[in-house]
């Protein structure tokens, strides 16, 4: 899940307004930008969205660190296109919640100086080659877990910015897969590669679905106004049970000593991630976090002359057509 | 903010699916013009052959109907039944029609 812990903001208004609101939401019809919303639903939803696509843009950065160095000329293409599929990824999303009120370089701004967040697992780096298998299959992986019933969100940019975004997920999941394939079937050097990034990213990809349903505080209102649409452990659950299988396919060993098929739940039981890590990673400190940021900065900072010169063309050659006219 | 931002215009886009398709509007970007809103909108929404034609339009130049008309605006058609085939029973010797 792209985001973790939206805040979500309470609504003060006229109750026959709400009452009315959430009944067009539970007969399932789609709120559309025009239309009257909560101040709370906009607030919530420009935080969640703008989380989202401030994710896909910041993850470019652990998979672009392997564009240069891919092992053949195949791979470097196939990754040059997932990642460009990212970025976007979050040009769909910015537009949608830019039709909430706020503009993209607000959004830009609010993310390079940090008031907004992104995904915690993009402060991870990428230290082999293995971790690209390992990013499109579990980092991809969750985030369809999460894309695929966020399709049916309420709010109708979104949710057709989602269908747009799922449409083009299953490519970057499966040439995760396929790059773990080679690896666990090549060399004892390649597999442990392989080994070794699931390693490193099994709890990270597992911190993706947010905290603990016990801690999680802000899902119930948007569960309601179905802008999240399953809670966090649900979708973490379902994520192990499928991605379990998967790793045995691969020959690897998921981390997890507590990993146990559990027949009555139908599932397996699992360890959680260390949360405190994860808290730690969201408040600044993980890895990668600096890095990232001073990335972003620099590429906003770098662009500046791109920006105000395509500007000054598109104004003189707009003020030169009037005056021909 | 006090600083004075100089933000690319946003533009809708349109595209063709397929020949003899109508433009569908795909989703929005910015861009300094109308040329690069192309170029863009062909990186953004076309990387897999999802069209053969781009319109490009500025966001504000689109006059939208608000919701609040949908009833003045729409009401008078809805009394119009008999605009629909299905208003008028002919009996079945007449054949197709
Ligand atoms: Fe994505
Ligand atoms: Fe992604
Ligand atoms: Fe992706």
């Amino acid at each position: 899940m792209y985001a973790q812990m939206v805040k979500s903001e309470a609504t003060q208004e006229d109750p026959e307004k709400l009452a009315a609101f959430q009944a067009r939401i539970d007969a399932g019809e789609k709120i559309e930008p025009k239309d009257w919303m909560p101040v709370g639903y906009r607030k919530t939803l420009i935080r969640q969205i703008g989380q989202h696509a401030h994710s896909e843009i910041v993850g470019q950065l652990p998979e672009g660190n392997w564009i240069t160095r891919a092992p053949t000329l195949e791979r470097k293409a196939i990754l040059l296109a997932k990642v460009q599929d990212e970025a976007g990824h979050g040009l769909y999303l910015y537009c949608a919640a830019e039709t909430l009120g706020v503009t993209r370089d607000e959004l830009t701004e609010m993310l390079l100086d940090g008031r907004m967040k992104y995904s915690s697992i993009f402060n991870y780096p990428t230290l082999t080659w293995a971790d690209m298998g390992a990013v499109g299959w579990l980092v991809d992986g969750a985030a369809i877990m999460n894309q695929v019933p966020l399709q049916r969100t309420s709010y109708g940019p979104y949710s057709r910015a989602m269908i747009r975004i799922c449409k083009e997920e299953s490519f970057h999941q499966r040439q995760g897969f396929d790059i773990m394939m080679k690896m666990a079937s090549g060399t004892e050097a390649q597999m442990r590669m392989a080994q070794n990034a699931l390693d490193r990213f099994w709890y990270p990809a597992l911190m993706m679905f947010g905290p603990s349903d016990k801690d999680s505080v802000h899902s119930e209102q948007s569960m309601r106004w179905k802008i999240k649409m399953n809670t966090n452990d649900e979708l973490r659950q379902k994520f192990v049970d499928q991605t379990v299988p998967q790793a045995e396919y691969l020959g690897l060993t998921v981390p997890d000593d507590k990993l146990v098929w559990n027949e009555e739940k139908n599932g397996y039981d699992f360890s959680e991630p260390d949360w405190n890590e994860f808290f730690d990673v969201i408040q600044g400190n993980g890895p990668c976090n600096t890095d990232r940021l001073a990335a972003r900065n620099k590429a906003w900072d770098d662009g500046a002359w791109v920006r105000e010169g395509l500007m000054a063309h598109a104004t003189k050659k707009s003020a030169m057509k009037v005056a021909a006219e | 903010m006090t600083q004075q931002r100089n933000e690319w215009p946003l533009w809708e886009i349109f595209i063709r699916g397929q020949h003899g398709m109508s433009h569908r509007h795909v989703g929005s970007l910015h861009a300094a013009d109308s040329e690069t809103a192309i170029l863009n909108a062909r990186d953004v929404y076309t990387r897999r052959n999802e069209g053969v034609s781009i319109w490009v339009v500025q966001a504000q130049q689109i006059t939208a109907s608000s919701p609040s008309d949908k009833g003045p605006l729409y009401e008078p058609s809805e009394a119009k039944v008999y605009r629909h085939p299905s208003f008028f029973d002919i009996p079945k010797e007449v054949g197709a029609m």
